[in-house]
Order: structure tokens, then C-alpha cells, then sequence
């Protein structure tokens, strides 16, 4: 699933300060998440202040394990909200993290029927020819 | 709680909105001042006397260009908002404490053929159309092909059946029974006649399960609205409607049709912060509100407004309007005999004149006693609201 129309951009994130920690990690493979050291609390997306303890400069990024469960999903049939850059269809999936955050990405190798809410999925990373690096969600073993 | 010096201190006194369309041929300066001038000759009031003027951020020309394009000397009084109808709240505040006498609230936008002015969602579409790749705001999302937003509110519906059970079956009736209202209103152009709960079921799925009929469609409209006290409402041309209360909402990890990090994300926590805000002013409850203008913009957002204002429980909106009795004129709630957003276009202004109409009673489709009504914008995102009721 999610196989790219060859010669369509893929839409880059925006990089600012406040996420470029979340994007340089994943140019590296790595997938991390903001996480406040005072608090042990992860917040999703990133943001220039803990919205527990006020701090700014507690946050951190801590890798992620990777690993998490389908949550929701949209799944894209049809040209008229879809991006043209990719073959039809196409999942969305919302996955909840085990650091319980919840991020969306697209699906590896699993069939439109396969995926449901409740799926436990683990992330992946791969090369855009236009040079980003994005990452996707394949099954994993519970 | 100081927000309670705002109750019944303002009133509506003038409406005015042009014929609405799918390709209006004129400018949204032209169509700013064209229902301006309707709402002005609706109050009977002299277009100069007009001394506030406010607006939602995307919709339409800058109080600069109107004040200029009405020959209106000076504004004592201009403001921009932005979510839904909030720019009302604006208006309210403005006449409430003096900065102003008669304050319009204007919407001019062409959504359909332009300019979108805008600087949140629509800032996707334009920018796939201009082939410009960085997003702003969406960027956790854009990168995957999520975009636009029949498919972030699919997300949430997802989970929503997920969680409830809730079919495409039930929130069909949404659509059906705006488009039964909507064929008694003129000024909603999408349905000549109404749909039934099969023509809802062949509808196309967009982003599954949004379907086509699960949209609010795009649409060129101007609509103003005219505010001030009661005082001085009472020597003019109609009979105010006295705005009881109006409050905004907002709550935790909110973002636009987004808010996919919450706890619990099919629940609209913006929505019912507003709510209770809006009967603690009001000095009512759920059961004293004779009709509601909800946001039909996404139909799912409709029965968890209904849970989220009181009108029913957590978990049984979707009952609530399964069948469409307990929501069409005559019944237990009405909800938007005006056709809604499904019926007339994305245009939220729509929900205050229908309600400013129906306590009048000169809508197209009249609820009988309606004098207390309940305004509701904004759902998915920060939401703002009004009751109104009869002077």
C-alpha cells in the first residue's frame, strides 16, 4: 500500500524551530518525540513549552520504540481528496505509540482489508527520490 | 464572569444576505458592501450611522476596503476574529461596552470562484494547486496525503464508529433532512427537491468513510448582520432579537479537525466549554432551547454537538437523529430548518440569520414558538455560539 506516482512531488513537512528536532531524527532513521524531563511526559506535536510545568528547558527528544497499534485510519479511494502523488488506494493510518502519543503515516505492505483499528504496527523508515526521508507503519507480532 | 455584563445588553436589528451561488461573477468587495446595504435597509438604518464593523479573518475584504466602499467616514470601532462565527463576539463586546452604536458583522466570501483568502486550511489546496511543497501547520499529516479536511474529520469518524457503533445509516439522516429543509429555502441552491437515506448511501465515499453528502459544498455568499443595544433597537425598523449570551470555547491539544492527540478525540470538549458558558450567561438549559443552528459543516460533528451542548447524552446522538423525526421542524429539537451548511454552502453566518428569522417569524420554514434558539460554530475546532431569544 501507498505506492508513489512517479514524477508527483511528495509534500515536504515545513521545518521550524520548534519541530526540526522531530525531522532531523527521522533524516536519521530515528523516530523521537518531544518528551519534558521534569514531568515524564511526552507531548506530541512539538512545542516550544511543557503545557504541564511551564518549562522550556526540559524538553527533550527521546527515541521512541517504534511500536504502536492502529488507532484510526482514512483509507483513500477515490481522486477527489486524494494527493495525486499516490496510487490509488491509499491508508492513512493514526497510530497510538506506546510513549501514548499518536502520529499518522502511511502503510507498508498491508493489504486495504488488513487495516483496522487495533492492528499492532511498528515504524519504518524510507528514501524519497526527491532526497526527504519519511517513514511508514508494517505489521508487527503483538 | 465578567462576561455576564454582556447578557441581553445587545441585540440584532438588521440582516442582510445576498443570492448565493456557484460562480457569483463579481468581486467579494462588491458583495461586502451589496449585504451590507441590504442589512442596513433590513434595520432601517442610515448606512453612516454604521460606527463598528467586524469580520472572520478568511472571509472576504478588510473593514478598510468596506468603510471606503460605503463612504462611511469613521470607524470607532473594527475587529477581525477567526474561527466560525467568533468574529460575532467581536461585535457583541464592541457594542456591549460602548466602543460602538451599530456594529455590522460581515461575511463576504466567494469560495468557489475566489479569491480564497485564507491563511489556515485552504492554504493546502492552494498550495498543492501551486505545486508548492512546504506546508504549514498540516505538516504531520501533508507528507502522507492527508489533506484537506473531509479527511481529517474521516479520521475522527473512523474512531467514532469504531468506539460507538455509529452507521453510515444513522448520520445519513443529517443530509437528508437539511435537504428536505433546504428545498423550502431560496436562498439554499444545492437541493431543488429532497434526498432520500439511498441517494445518501450511493453517494460517493471521498475519503472513506467521509462521503460526498458528508460535506458542507463550497459556495460564493455575503451575509451582514447588524448589532446594537436594545435601547436603541427599540425605535427602529424590526423587532430585535436580543442576544442573551455568546461565549467562544476552547480546550486542551486542540487543533483544527485535528486534535487526533487528545485522549478521546470523538468528543467536541471545545463545543461544550462554549455550552456551558452559554447557558451560565443565558441563565438557561438544553431543554429551554426551542430550535438549534448546529455546525452541519462535516455531518459527524452534528450529533456530538448534541451530546456535546446537553441535548442528549454521551453516546446517544447518533440515536438522537437516526429516523429524522426528533430533528425536523415539528420535532422534539429542529435542527437547521434553513437547510443547514449541506443544504446552502459552507457559510456560517447562514445559522444567525435563520435564527434571527425564525424569531421574527418570517422563515421559510417556521418553527412554531421558536423564541429561544441556540447558535452553535466552530465544531472541530475552537467554537463559538449564541442564544438568542425574542424581545
Amino acid at each position: 500500500m501507498a505506492e508513489y506516482v512517479q514524477g508527483i512531488p511528495i509534500m515536504r513537512p515545513y521545518i521550524d524551530q520548534d519541530n526540526q528536532g522531530y525531522w532531523d531524527a527521522v533524516k536519521n532513521h530515528k523516530l523521537v518525540f518531544q518528551h519534558c524531563s521534569k514531568c515524564d511526559k511526552y507531548h506530541h506535536p512539538p512545542r516550544p513549552m511543557c503545557p504541564s510545568c511551564h518549562s522550556q528547558d526540559t524538553l527533550e527528544w527521546k527515541e521512541s520504540s517504534g511500536k504502536g497499534i492502529i488507532y484510526s485510519f482514512v483509507m483513500f479511494t477515490t481522486n477527489k481528496m486524494a494527493y495525486p502523488a499516490f496510487k490509488l488506494p491509499y491508508a492513512v493510518v493514526l497510530v497510538e505509540m506506546e510513549e501514548g502519543v499518536r502520529i499518522t503515516a502511511n502503510t507498508h505492505e498491508i493489504e486495504p482489508d488488513e487495516v483496522q483499528v487495533g492492528l499492532p504496527v511498528e515504524v519504518m523508515f524510507e528514501e524519497l527520490p526527491d532526497g526527504q526521508t519519511l517513514y511508514r507503519f508494517k505489521k508487527r507480532e503483538a | 464572569m465578567a462576561i455576564e455584563s454582556i447578557k441581553d445588553k445587545t441585540a440584532i436589528v438588521g440582516i442582510g444576505v445576498i443570492d448565493f451561488s456557484t460562480n457569483i461573477g463579481r468581486s467579494e468587495w462588491y458583495s461586502a458592501c451589496q449585504c451590507i446595504k441590504l442589512a442596513a435597509d433590513d434595520a432601517g438604518l442610515n448606512i453612516y450611522d454604521i460606527d463598528g464593523m467586524v469580520k472572520n479573518i478568511d472571509d472576504g475584504p478588510d473593514p478598510s476596503y468596506v468603510q471606503k466602499g460605503l463612504g462611511i467616514d469613521n470607524l470607532t470601532y473594527h475587529s477581525e476574529s477567526h474561527w466560525g462565527t467568533s468574529a460575532m463576539m467581536n461585535a457583541v463586546q464592541g457594542v456591549a461596552s460602548g466602543s460602538c452604536n451599530y456594529c455590522v458583522y460581515y461575511q463576504a466570501a466567494h469560495r468557489v470562484s475566489g479569491p480564497e483568502k485564507s491563511i489556515s486550511d485552504y492554504r493546502v489546496a492552494r498550495e498543492v494547486k501551486d505545486d508548492s511543497l512546504d506546508m504549514i501547520r498540516y505538516d504531520f499529516f501533508s507528507p502522507f496525503g492527508l489533506i484537506g479536511q473531509p479527511g481529517y474529520v474521516a479520521m475522527m469518524y473512523r474512531r467514532y464508529m469504531h468506539e460507538t457503533g455509529i452507521t453510515p445509516e444513522q448520520l445519513g439522516w443529517i443530509p437528508v433532512v437539511d435537504s428536505e429543509n433546504a428545498a423550502k429555502n431560496p436562498n439554499a441552491i444545492f437541493f431543488d427537491k429532497p434526498i432520500t437515506i439511498d441517494d445518501y448511501m450511493k453517494s460517493k465515499v471521498i475519503a472513506d468513510p467521509i462521503r460526498e453528502l458528508d460535506c458542507a459544498p463550497k459556495v460564493d455568499g455575503a451575509i451582514a448582520i447588524i448589532v446594537t443595544t436594545p435601547e436603541k433597537a427599540k425605535s427602529m425598523k424590526q423587532k430585535p432579537v436580543i442576544i442573551s449570551s455568546n461565549a467562544a470555547g476552547m480546550a486542551p491539544e486542540g487543533q483544527f479537525h485535528t486534535s487526533y492527540t487528545r485522549d478521546v478525540i470523538t468528543e467536541l470538549p471545545e463545543m461544550k466549554n462554549m455550552g456551558d458558558e452559554l447557558f451560565r450567561i443565558a441563565g438557561i438549559g438544553p431543554k429551554d432551547i426551542k430550535l438549534a443552528m448546529l455546525d452541519d459543516t462535516f455531518t459527524p460533528y452534528v450529533p456530538l454537538q448534541l451530546e456535546a451542548l446537553g441535548f442528549c447524552g454521551k453516546g446517544e446522538g447518533a440515536a438522537f437523529i437516526e429516523g429524522g423525526e426528533r430533528i425536523r421542524v415539528g420535532g422534539e429539537l429542529p435542527i437547521n430548518p434553513d437547510g443547514g451548511l449541506i443544504g446552502q454552502g459552507r457559510f456560517d453566518t447562514t445559522r444567525i440569520v435563520e435564527a434571527v428569522r425564525q424569531i421574527r417569524g418570517t422563515s421559510t420554514n417556521q418553527v412554531a414558538g421558536a423564541d429561544t434558539i441556540l447558535v452553535a460554530s466552530g465544531a472541530g475546532g475552537p467554537a463559538d455560539g449564541l442564544i438568542l431569544r425574542k424581545a
